[in-house]
């Protein structure tokens, strides 16, 4: 069965499944959510208006036995920082969207009436309901509800009540394999979601396969990809600490930003730390290891109990933790748990989230380390959508701008994550230049800068940063394509044998001949077509700026500032 | 001389989190990691006061030491 594309238009309520367009062939994931975005939508749109689009796509690899290949894209322009955006996520979406043979779901248009529905895709095509019954609900409420109404078998693709009220730090959630939730993060693109008036979109491959062109060779790949993964020591150290094993080591670098960015060290970060929480998950009988999505070998993930030993989270990271915790000073990783459930249920960003309380903490909106009142203004202002809830809900920058905030950590609007880039300076390299403002996501440099893998590079000079970043954010985009999860890279950039077979499973899923330059060169492609997008939307080099505190305010314990130059940084798109 | 030592992630298993430990002038970060009985092949990361270091470092008195296995996260 040939991959489609599914259409879907909510200003008539019409959909159609068409071919490929030739260009579009070879992309996946990322690729083809940029590729479809930056022809289809006009630069100048507003994000939440008919003309924007909400593209997802699997990725290339999704749907196959392919190790760690569950990973979804979404893309559209964004809300919060009005450029292009993708965001990426496990749970079970991709591998449904692939082996229904949807290649791409477009989603354009508006309802020109106050009605909401819902989207079911299945191998035949989408069908369009109106929805009623779970319009303000949050997502746990969703999931469940339509797990009956279908199978539990089925993918969900839902929108919380932050979506719903079109709050620009709205997330989309993705139902995982044990049907909780994992999130496409970044960039408010549950917002767009709900200015298109869908709730839930429901995936049912009844049991379609993706087709491979040479099963053996495939097979093979895998194997010696799986193999780089699994014995690669960060694959191991991931699976029993979690992301969070970074706080203690970005805190010990000096870098963990702490009180809304003004020391780089937390004194809580013993408690918040992945150790720590190794061990109360132990103790009450969760699993430090968990995957988010089918074939994961790697498995991150964990599910977190409350102290009663009931289920409270999964799937924490380290920067959800940071936000929570160092960012707004709370040192409970019970409360951090209990608000990431909540911000999971409301759909709304936790980065972005915490971030706008820790600037909205310096506003004297609240007392910082007030965990209590997070939690209360999370349930009753943000889910209720009162005004300070929309305040905070629509990101730190705008809580800024309503308090008077001058320190307000963004880039392009989008709040900076748990990397003071100060203290270390390549990252900061990627939150100014990225195409998605700040994403560390977008070029991790810190493999190199801190945790010494893929070389090394000292944090605190400039020296080789630009290089470093454009590097990885090049190899990224093509990784994102792909549907590999990014934590691929670790073993990727040590193991000479894992890029080679990802590469080799390209080739034999779909009968190609692509060679390792063919990968460089679609990374490049997609970062001067997501860059370009951007300037026709009236973003210029002065964007690729971060904010004036990092210039003028040194940091402890390194008293450092960010001393790039305007021209150093903007060397970053020679290529 | 005196240098606190701080262990992270499995490194602490049988071991410790933080010891304050009397070392003769000359320790080497790696003399450390080797009385440990850590292998330094699975050492990822050394910083001593915030700094990223080798085993070759001399340390100094008073100096913070912290040594990680190999991690990462992001």
């Amino acid at each position: 069965m040939a991959d489609k594309i599914f259409r879907v238009n909510m200003t008539d309520l019409s959909t159609s499944i068409e071919d490929v367009p030739a260009d579009w062939a070879g992309h996946g994931g990322r690729g083809l959510t940029s590729t479809i975005v930056a022809a289809e939508v006009p630069p100048t749109c507003h994000p939440l208006g008919p003309n924007n689009k909400l593209i997802f796509a699997p990725g290339l690899l999704s749907g196959t036995a392919a190790a760690n290949s569950g990973r979804i894209s979404a893309g559209a322009k964004s809300p919060l920082t009005g450029t292009i955006k993708e965001a990426n996520s496990g749970g079970t979406s991709a591998q449904q969207l692939a082996k229904l043979g949807c290649k791409a779901l477009i989603i354009e248009g508006q309802p020109k009436d106050d009605d909401w529905y819902s989207l079911s895709l299945t191998p035949e095509g989408v069908t369009i309901n109106k929805e009623e019954e779970l319009i303000g609900k949050g997502n746990f409420d969703v999931v469940e509800s339509v797990e009956k109404r279908f199978t539990d078998k089925i993918g969900i693709l839902s929108i919380g009540q932050a979506g719903e009220m079109q709050m620009s730090a709205a997330n989309i959630s993705v139902k995982d394999p044990d049907s909780h939730v994992r999130s496409l993060g970044r960039g408010g693109l549950g917002a767009v979601m709900g200015s298109k008036k869908i709730k839930f979109i429901a995936l049912d491959a009844q049991g379609g396969k993706v087709d491979i062109a040479d099963p053996d060779a495939f097979k093979a790949a895998n194997k010696t990809f799986a193999k780089a993964l699994v014995d690669h020591p960060v694959s191991q150290a991931l699976g029993t600490y979690g992301t969070n094993v970074l706080v203690n080591i970005i805190n010990e670098a000096g870098g963990l930003p702490t009180r809304n960015f003004t020391k780089g060290q937390f004194e809580g970060h013993e408690q918040i730390s992945g150790e720590t929480m190794h061990d109360l998950i132990v103790e009450r009988g969760g699993k430090p290891k968990h995957a988010c999505h089918q074939g994961c070998v790697i498995q991150c993930s964990q599910i977190y109990n409350d102290l009663k030993g009931k289920y409270k989270t999964s799937g924490i990271e380290y920067e959800s933790i940071w936000a929570m915790g160092a960012d707004c000073t709370v040192d409970n990783l019970d409360q951090i748990a209990e608000m990431d459930h909540l911000l999971d249920d409301i759909g709304i960003d936790t980065i972005e989230t915490a971030v706008a309380f820790g600037v909205a903490m310096e506003g004297g909106v609240l007392d910082f380390g007030d965990s209590n009142e997070m939690i209360r203004i999370m349930k009753d202002e943000i889910a209720q959508g009162t005004p300070l809830g929309r305040v905070i809900g629509n990101g730190a920058a705008n809580v800024g701008r309503t308090y008077g905030v001058t320190r307000v950590p963004v880039v392009k609007n989008q709040a900076i994550p748990a990397y003071d880039p100060r203290a270390i300076k390549g990252i900061g390299i990627t939150y100014a230049t990225s195409t998605q403002g700040a994403d560390h996501t977008m070029g991790y440099t810190i493999a190199t800068e801190i945790l010494g893998v893929g070389g090394s590079a000292d944090p605190l000079s400039k020296e080789g940063q630009v290089e470093l970043s454009r590097n990885l954010q090049i190899a990224t985009a093509a990784i994102d394509s792909t549907g590999m999860c990014l934590f691929i890279a670790f073993a990727a950039l040590d193991d000479g044998t894992c890029l080679p077979a990802l590469v080799d499973m390209l080739n034999a899923r779909f009968g190609i001949g692509l060679t390792a330059d063919d990968v460089t060169n679609l990374g490049m492609s997609i970062l001067k077509t997501e860059h370009a997008f951007n300037t026709a939307a009236g973003f210029t080099n002065l964007d690729d700026r971060l904010p004036e505190f990092f210039e003028t305010e040194p940091i402890p314990p390194h008293n450092a500032v960010w001393d790039f130059t305007g021209e150093e940084i903007d060397t970053f798109w020679n290529f | 001389m005196r240098v606190q030592v701080k262990l992270f992630a499995f490194f602490r298993e049988g071991r410790f989190v933080k010891e304050d430990k009397e070392l003769p002038e000359g320790t080497t970060a790696g003399a450390v990691v080797d009385d440990l009985n850590i292998d330094r092949e699975e050492v990822g990361v050394l910083m001593i006061n915030s700094r990223h270091c080798k085993f070759e470092t001399v340390l100094q008195e008073g100096d913070i030491y912290a040594i990680f296995p190999v991690i990462g996260g992001g």
